[in-house]
């Protein structure tokens, strides 16, 4: 664990409090961002999402599969992040942490609630063969806000996904071998993290504001609007006024987001 | 023999086009990226740090420590995620492979971390990892006798050939991945399997090493175009 | 037989000089042959090569002076993280002598602590203490971290950069050798000094430096480009100008200027790690009395540059001119 020295908390309190930031950002505002897709040529999806320093690599691999009892026409959707021990100096080797399975499971919330991918449309035999599509999350680098910088390459990588055509034959299942489609998207998302720094709330958090920051606020919007999923983080409680001045500036800064994809 | 072209059009003593970036990452000490073909190879290296782990550490000197590890996405079918048998022994040759050269005698007691991560897989990936691990040892500032360098050389429709693609590797009878200091022409690594005969072998150990030596060249270049004045 | 010349960027393993040339720091010996163990430029005098490597960690080294921060508070000592492999404790006599007190009253977790290097023992743990001007708790401010390797650049031949922007941001400035430093002033002009910290640490291999930190300095405080920029770095270099070379005083003045840019810069590149230079020179010259003589030379010539050395023995304060 990284100790915060008192002095840097104090001075990042300070100039949070005088609506400054240590690399001269607004408190709304965003670092650079920069996606690349069709970065791997042997996964059907793939995006590189840079935010500031941060760096995020995923990939999609399509697997055929048994649907769930409850759900036997639709596909399915897994989201896997790993925290690479190269990402930052206290991430360690191992099984997932607690930290990586909550990004996964936030980034995954904002994708399933928002039902953009049409998940019926991967369905090959009702009740026996549907698609599951794997979204492995590689973090590679560690500059603050993986959560923002893994919904968007997640978003990113899904709009370019290609399947293989998969038809029954004498029941089996046959894929094609050169005929793919699109993956079916019907929306786009955007998640949108803030942290609370004394009485202020920030967006897009740095490494040094994340580690001296009370509480965490992560807000997924639709590109009409929506808000499809939030996460509250952090030791500290936040308020209602926070939550709300949070969630209003998501749906404003999310257009911003939808924008580089 | 010379004049044998390979599947992609290769000659047998060509190597996939590479390329390599020094320095790539934000919060690692040193860092690579590597393309050799189809695979992508990312490294970070973190150290000479203090380490918890007091059973690794060595009195009168520093020790490293690899992690290779394949990203679920790098290849055909999706790997699941996490260390398997193969990804173990990779990491440990990769540490042997690139101990001999590093010089660690100032820093006692510390631990050197080599995180290899392959983010596509598309043959060779050993000998790329140990390549790469090297230029980010350097760029972390560790100091070191020489630059660890990696190729393979194998056997493919009876030819002697460099650098093995993934479907050679497949398709081929033999497969030698090394891994020398360039400067003494000690090997580091060697690994040899599928079926040689003596003669093949020796053929194919040559081959392999003027293979370190040209991919040596390009781990140079990759530091000095990081390192010098604009 | 040498094949670098002096501030070539040179990498591991690299062939640098045969046999009649000296192995110094960052260098090895094998085969005959002088070889780089870094990624670092060439520092040659005489026949003596070194590297000074572009990243290095930092090892602790009695004497040192760094910053540090506390990371854990024990029954008689703190641990103190140094930004380094190795960490190290300042014992709790060191701070009160017998006196016993709680020692987290004093110093807790999460304090930035300005220490001296007392000792570093056989496995590199470093003992510090606090008795030096200035040494203690910081109070405010905000902390930089930059390469250790580059901290020489950031203090300059005696001063020469950290106190201009010290003198032109009116912040309160303390640099650790472990490549932390402290600086305290108006919230502006820290955040501004931060930028310039780094910006040195970017471009510390390059020439011409100074000026370049001294424009960006005038243009973000004052708006305009300081007044008779020439002048005054020539003062600067003409301290470090090396006396042999008086007899080229018939010299065109822009000829002459070139020159003591040139030998400006050799200096500048010389301040750095010349502590070490001189225990080796030390160590050397038991090894090879042979030498002795060269050597001997080599130590006068550096004499005078040392007394620009800002962490001489007898500087400690340099680091913290500005406690006007």
């Amino acid at each position: 664990m990284q100790i915060v020295p008192e002095i840097t908390r104090r001075s990042i309190e300070n100039l949070v409090g005088n609506d400054k930031r240590e690399d001269g950002r607004a408190l709304d505002e965003y670092r650079d961002i920069s996606i690349e897709t069709n970065v791997i040529s042997k996964a059907e999806g793939s995006a590189r999402v840079k935010i500031g320093g941060t760096q995020v690599i995923v990939g999609i691999k399509p697997q055929l599969g048994s649907p769930f009892p409850d759900t036997p026409d639709l596909g399915v959707l897994m989201t896997n992040c790993e925290m690479l021990p190269m990402a930052d100096p206290t991430f360690e080797p191992g099984p997932p942490s607690e930290d990586s399975i909550e990004l996964a499971r936030v980034v995954d919330r904002g994708i399933r609630e928002s039902e953009l991918v049409e998940l019926d449309k991967l369905c090959v035999e009702e009740g026996k063969h549907v698609w599951m599509l794997f979204i492995d999350l590689h973090i590679i680098d560690n500059c603050g806000n993986l959560f923002d910088a893994c919904e968007l390459a997640v978003m990113a990588a899904l709009k370019t996904t290609k399947l293989p055509v998969a038809t029954i034959v004498d029941e089996e299942v046959v894929l094609s071998e050169d005929e793919t489609f699109d993956l079916p998207i019907n929306n786009e998302l955007a998640l949108c993290t803030f942290v609370k720094i004394g009485d202020k709330i920030v967006i897009d958090p740095t490494l040094s504001e994340e580690s001296v920051a009370s509480a965490r606020l992560n807000v997924g919007v639709t590109k009409d609007g929506h808000i499809c999923s939030m996460q509250k983080g952090g030791k500290e409680p936040l308020t209602k006024d926070d939550i709300l001045f949070a969630v209003n500036l998501a749906v404003k800064k999310t257009k911003e987001l939808i924008e580089h994809l | 023999m010379s004049d044998i072209i390979r599947d992609d059009g290769r000659k047998f003593d060509e190597l996939r086009p590479i390329k390599i970036e020094a320095g790539v990452l934000e919060r690692a000490d040193g860092s690579a990226y590597l393309e050799v073909g189809g695979n992508k190879i990312l490294v970070a290296v973190y150290g000479p740090r203090e380490s918890y782990i007091r059973r690794l550490l060595e009195p009168n000197t520093g020790v490293i420590r690899c992690r290779y590890n394949m990203a679920p996405f790098s290849v055909d079918d999706r790997k699941r995620p996490g260390p398997d048998r193969r990804s173990s022994e990779i990491s440990k040759i990769t540490a042997d492979a690139l101990r001999p050269a590093l010089m660690l005698e100032n820093y006692p007691r510390s631990m050197i971390d080599i995180y290899i991560e392959v983010i596509e897989a598309e043959g060779g990936t050993r000998c790329a990892g140990i390549t790469a691990a090297s230029v980010a040892l350097v760029d972390a500032g560790i100091p070191m006798k020489d630059i660890v360098v990696g190729c393979a050389a194998g056997k493919v429709y009876d030819e002697i050939v460099l650098d093995l693609s993934e479907k050679e590797d497949k398709e081929g009878q033999a497969d030698v991945p090394i891994a020398m200091m360039p400067r003494t022409g000690e090997i580091t690594l060697l690994q040899s399997d599928g079926d040689l005969t003596e003669e093949e072998f020796a053929k194919a150990i040559d081959l392999a090493m003027e293979g370190c030596r040209k991919v040596n060249e390009i781990q140079k270049e990759a530091l000095m175009k990081k390192y010098s004045i604009e | 037989m040498i094949h670098v010349e002096n501030k070539d960027l040179v990498i591991p393993g690299q062939i640098l000089a045969d046999d009649e040339y000296y192995s110094g720091r960052g260098t090895f010996k094998e085969n005959g042959k002088v070889c780089s163990s870094l990624l670092g430029r060439v520092s040659l005098r005489n026949k003596k090569i070194r590297v000074i490597p572009l990243k290095s960690k930092y090892v602790p080294k009695k004497g040192d002076v760094v910053i540090g921060k506390i990371k854990d508070v024990r029954f008689s000592m703190w641990d103190v993280d140094i930004n380094s492999p190795y960490s190290g404790i300042l014992p709790a006599f060191e701070v009160f002598g017998r006196e016993k007190k709680e020692l987290n009253k004093v110093y807790d977790v999460g304090d930035v602590l300005f220490l001296r290097v007392v000792d570093v023992d056989e496995i590199k743990k470093a003992k510090l203490g606090l008795k030096g001007r200035g040494m203690g708790k910081f109070k405010g401010g905000i902390i930089v971290d930059i390469a250790p390797t580059k901290v020489p650049r950031l203090i300059g031949k005696k001063g020469s950069m950290i106190n201009m922007i010290k003198d032109k941001t009116k912040c309160k400035i303390v640099v650790g050798q472990n490549g932390l430093v402290w600086v305290k002033g108006n919230e502006d002009m820290e955040q501004l000094t931060r930028e310039i910290i780094h910006l040195i640490e970017a471009e510390a291999h390059t020439s011409g430096l100074t000026n370049k930190i001294k424009n960006k300095l005038y243009l973000a405080i004052d708006g305009e480009l300081p007044p008779e920029e020439v002048e005054e770095t020539e003062e600067e270099f003409v301290l470090e100008k090396p006396k042999l070379q008086n007899f080229k005083e018939e010299l065109e003045q822009e000829e002459k200027e070139a020159e003591e840019k040139a030998a400006a810069e050799e200096a500048e590149e010389a301040e750095e790690s010349e502590e070490a230079e001189e225990a080796e020179e030390e160590k050397e010259k038991k090894e090879k009395p042979d030498i002795g003589e060269v050597i001997e030379e080599f130590k006068r010539k550096n004499k005078s540059k040392d007394g620009s050395l800002s962490y001489g023995d007898n500087s400690n304060n340099s680091f913290i001119l500005n406690n006007k």
